[in-house]
């Protein structure tokens, strides 16, 4: 298939980008999309040209490290998956495929399509853990009782890959999605409760640090995410935070 | 942990908690003042006089005067609150996107909420103009019962075609405006539930569209019937 790629180009993170025109003709439907990239990629090589730069890491859906905004959508069109998932079949010959890096000012673009989502990591490292003594009579995890429904939905908050699709997609920036994913895997299990209130309150505070928008509650980020993480989290960490304001000792 | 919260002054959850609040509160005050407008589907003398003794009583009773000043400063804590929301927004992203399909996951209303707001902002400045303004520190006529006569005001506002277009594009706005707040405002407070959830959706989905239609109802009636000519 002949095709029409359209891709933002930046030599780094202060200089001025701009969309560049990319014909590309003998491309296999079966290739996932970043082979298709990869195959761009072996071309430009050959013509002199830089290559495109974009995260890539397992190619299975599993590590997050696929970014991309591909005709408007994080991931391009489909649901549930992530940008290594996408195949060329979703595509027709002769179609223009816009290709655009994730936009948030807490993502600042390193280079091309690559940028920097640390942002997450350090709302991460605000609160996104719990604190386990290590001193040798370790406690087997089956011993503390948990519902099965609770570990079912603490799973399911856990299969967030942090991938920032769910900010790439809200019109505000929002990471909502990804804190409260984050916020609620420990706000569920028993584990998590001695530090439930701090974790709330210090997570959402690193989030508004980084420069993250509000959440207007579209829920385009639920219906982007290659997880498919629920609002329902969002509004845990609504009820919890809110609880942990009147409540928290400091 | 140490927390470094703001809490519920200036965090991001909590503009968010007052949006919320104040959003829910200008709501049920919505239904009052639908409420008092359908006695406006009361013509002739006998409709006029009740209206005016209606209108004296919102003015004079202390517990009515207490909710409008709490009806004030949730408008205005709501405008404020969403400027500042949406300015944080804006800044957020800096470089937009050049192709954005955001119709394939979102609401048209839920992505226009500013926007629906300002118009509906807009349309409060000058219907308060029109009869707040005019019914508190205008020159009113004095009915039969010496109440000011607000009814007249009121319906000959509606005679004109264009006051009754305008209010019904307003409330319009206003009616998607609550289509995507007034239900999305029980996901800010963190009531989430399997059980109650689309109950609580539908029902404001519902409230959203049915009471701007009902003023919409009176203003046409208004229009149509033209109570102030019979007079």
């Amino acid at each position: 298939m002949d095709l029409t790629l359209k891709i933002w180009r930046q030599a780094g993170p202060e200089a001025k980008g701009e969309l560049k025109t990319y014909p590309i003709s003998g491309v296999e439907e079966d290739m996932s999309f970043l082979e298709m990239l990869d195959y761009l990629n072996e071309q430009l090589i050959d013509q002199g040209i830089e290559p495109v730069v974009f995260d890539h890491d397992c190619r299975e859906g599993i590590c997050g490290m696929c970014s991309l905004f591909i005709n408007g959508e994080a991931h391009g069109p489909g649901r549930k998956i992530t940008t290594c998932q996408l195949h060329m079949r979703e595509f027709k010959s002769g179609d223009t495929i816009y290709i655009e890096p994730f936009r948030a000012k807490a993502f600042p673009i390193i280079k091309d399509l690559m940028v920097d989502r640390s942002a997450f990591d350090r709302i991460q490292r605000a609160g996104g853990f719990i604190s386990v003594n290590t001193s040798g009579n370790t406690i087997d995890a089956n011993a503390i009782p948990v519902p099965k429904e609770n570990a079912d939905r603490a799973f399911d908050a856990a299969t967030c890959i942090g991938c920032g699709a769910c900010v790439a997609t809200c019109k505000n920036s929002s990471a909502m999605l990804f804190a409260s994913a984050k916020i609620s895997q420990f706000s569920l299990l028993p584990q998590g409760q001695p530090e439930a209130k701090e974790r709330v309150l210090n997570m959402v505070h690193q989030m508004d640090l980084e420069g993250f928008g509000n959440c207007t509650n579209t829920g385009a980020c639920e219906v982007e995410c290659p997880k498919g993480i629920s609002l329902e989290n969002i509004a845990r960490m609504n009820r919890d935070y809110l609880f942990a304001s009147f409540s928290s000792n400091k | 942990m140490a927390s470094t919260s703001k809490g519920l002054f200036g965090s991001s959850l909590a503009r968010k908690y007052w949006m919320a609040a104040t959003g829910l509160f200008l709501c049920s005050f919505l239904v009052g003042h639908l409420l008092g407008n359908l006695q406006l589907f009361v013509t002739g003398e006998e409709g006029k006089l009740a209206f005016n003794e209606y209108g004296h009583f919102m003015t004079t009773f202390p517990v009515v005067k207490i909710l409008s000043y709490v009806t004030y400063i949730s408008i205005l804590l709501h405008t404020v609150d969403g400027i500042m929301l949406a300015r944080q927004n804006r800044a957020a992203r800096p470089v937009k996107y050049l192709k954005e399909n955001q119709a394939a996951n979102a609401s048209w209303a839920s992505r226009k909420m500013a926007l629906l707001g300002i118009l509906t902002l807009f349309f409060i400045v000058v219907h308060m103009k029109s009869f707040w303004y005019e019914m508190h520190w205008g020159a009113l006529e004095k009915d039969a019962n010496g109440n000011k006569d607000l009814w007249t005001l009121t319906v000959t506002a509606f005679e004109q075609w264009w006051y009754t277009a305008f209010y019904v594009l307003a409330l319009t706005g206003l009616a998607f405006h609550l289509s995507h707040g007034a239900q999305s405002a029980f996901q800010t407070l963190g009531i989430n539930h399997p059980k109650y959830t689309p109950f609580i959706s539908k029902t404001m989905v519902a409230f959203a569209w049915l009471i701007p239609a009902g003023f919409i109802a009176v203003a046409v009636f208004l229009f149509v019937v033209q109570p102030g000519q019979s007079l």
